[in-house]
């Protein structure tokens, strides 16, 4: 009876721990949103942002596409070629990549690469009294740090998702048409003719709420980080692995809506 | 004029703050001295609302702080934190500008800019230091800087938040007189926190003594070195042995 009890208090507090965690996150989620449409507002802050997070994220989100692009196309073909169905790899390819592997892959890199430098610069920045600093020198640091980098990732996934599905697109052109034996005028029409407008905007769509959340997670964990080296290095993990798991959640919930 | 009244501030199940009363006179420099633990960051983040108090008040110049618009009331303040912790992403002119250049009262980046390297001169540091970055100066220039910074929009209350921590004897001395000098050239209301006796004798016209979260002793620096307050002459001398356990 002991030990069940021990358990049931050990479930009842990890379930409270992680309801209290959830409140946070979305009064701070509300609180970073208020900040966005109130001013003053910090355009430099958001450019600058725009290009930490969007411009030095592009090599890393087109490798991503290019090569998953190009795997896809040989998985297509390798499970196309058993029922004769070869002729799906293009419209498969660009479907797939658009629809699903762009945004979800794009997502979980950026959150790897912008998810933990943000947590980390915060983090810093909390240990350093640098937030501290800021509000003595009459500065909100959730307007002045937090909604620039919740704004300039959620304009900038889109954009690089679009760039990483068209390299994703072109690797698996490369792949079809150089190994594959397809004819180069063949394969692009084919990827042109099946796609749907809505697989382009359902993709973009995923590609906004994935920004919002990696730079969310980012600035949450790095904001409220623990003291000391050891604090800034938890709240990065923290960071990365909360974006990840929170991308592939409303990944499935926003396909469960596109669908 | 800050007058702070039985302030109380606990964290979970921590009493840091039990019930202090200060009062400093428009003007006047105060020390704050006392053990590592005893209150002395805690109260001086109360004052500027970095912490909330569980209780108490404070009022600066007659005015209750939680009333006050937070921006307007702010705006009277500088601060130098222990570690300048200034911004690693600016320029060093940036920092110091910094609150020239946001908010409803920001001035042109160029005025701003002529101001900053104004600043940076008085705390004795030359203009090209302005375009170099936080990192590439060692601590003293830092700490300069951070002076720079706090100074830079001629505050009515400045707060020092250990001034002389990780410098050498003699940048210690030259920081120590520099906040002497600033502070009577301003005719700022000063508040240090320092574990330095040193900057105790050099900046400060009041002195208190925070121990187990109240005040202990206060007075006028002259009366430092006669008092019989057995917490006080043994942190002035800095003895294992009496009322303050030496492991807290």
């Amino acid at each position: 009876m002991k030990v069940f009890n021990k358990l049931l208090r050990s479930i009842g507090s990890s379930v409270l721990a992680f309801c209290s965690s959830v409140g946070r996150i979305v009064i701070f989620a509300l609180n970073a949103i208020l900040h966005l449409v109130r001013p003053p507002f910090y355009g430099r802050e958001v450019l600058s942002q725009l290009m930490q997070i969007g411009f030095y994220s592009l090599p890393v989100v087109g490798l991503t596409a290019l090569f998953t692009g190009a795997a896809l196309a040989l998985q297509i073909y390798s499970g196309g070629v058993r029922f004769s169905a070869e002729s799906v790899v293009p419209s498969i390819v660009a479907i797939g990549m658009v629809r699903e592997l762009g945004p979800v892959l794009g997502g979980l890199m950026v959150a790897g690469r912008v998810s933990s430098s943000i947590a980390a610069e915060l983090g810093t920045m909390r240990v350093t009294e640098q937030l501290d600093a800021l509000v003595t020198l009459s500065t909100n640091p959730m307007k002045y740090l937090v909604a620039p980098r919740v704004l300039a990732a959620t304009i900038a996934m889109p954009i690089l998702v679009a760039v990483g599905d068209t390299i994703g697109i072109l690797g698996g052109y490369l792949v079809g048409t150089g190994r594959l034996g397809f004819n180069s005028n063949n394969y692009l029409q084919n990827t042109v003719d099946f796609m749907e407008l809505e697989d382009i905007t359902s993709g973009l769509a995923k590609a906004a709420v994935f920004g919002f959340i990696i730079a969310l997670m980012g600035c949450y964990h790095g904001y409220n980080s623990g003291r000391g080296a050891q604090g800034v290095g938890k709240a990065t993990i923290n960071a990365v692995v909360s974006a990840s798991v929170m991308i592939l959640a409303a990944n499935y919930v926003l396909t469960e809506a596109f669908f | 004029m800050i007058t702070v009244q039985n302030l109380h501030k606990k964290f979970a199940a921590n009493t840091v703050l039990n019930g202090v009363d200060v009062q400093i006179e428009k003007g006047q420099s105060m020390a704050i001295i006392g053990g590592s633990g005893t209150g002395k960051s805690v109260l001086l983040k109360c004052i500027l609302g970095l912490e909330t108090h569980d209780s108490g008040k404070i009022f600066i110049n007659g005015e209750e702080s939680s009333k006050l618009d937070k921006n307007k009331f702010l705006s009277n303040f500088g601060m130098l934190f222990q570690n300048a912790a200034l911004f690693d992403s600016l320029s060093v002119w940036k920092n110091v500008a910094f609150r020239l250049t946001q908010g409803p009262n920001k001035i042109p980046e160029k005025q701003a800019k002529d101001i900053a390297i104004e600043k940076l001169r008085r705390v004795g540091l030359t203009p090209d230091v302005g375009d170099k970055f936080p990192a590439e100066l060692s601590g003293g220039m830092q700490k300069r800087v951070g002076l720079a910074r706090a100074i830079a929009a001629n505050p009515e209350i400045i707060f020092f938040d250990e001034p002389t921590t990780g410098l050498d004897p003699i940048m210690s001395g030259v920081i120590n007189e520099l906040i002497r000098e600033i502070v009577v050239e301003m005719g700022a209301t000063a508040m240090t926190i320092t574990h330095d006796m040193s900057s105790v004798r050099a900046i400060a016209d009041k002195v208190i003594m925070l121990h187990n979260g109240r005040v202990q002793w206060s007075g006028d620096i002259k009366e430092l070195e006669k008092s019989q307050n057995p917490y006080l002459n043994q942190f002035l001398k800095g003895n294992a042995e009496g009322p303050i356990e030496a492991v807290r």
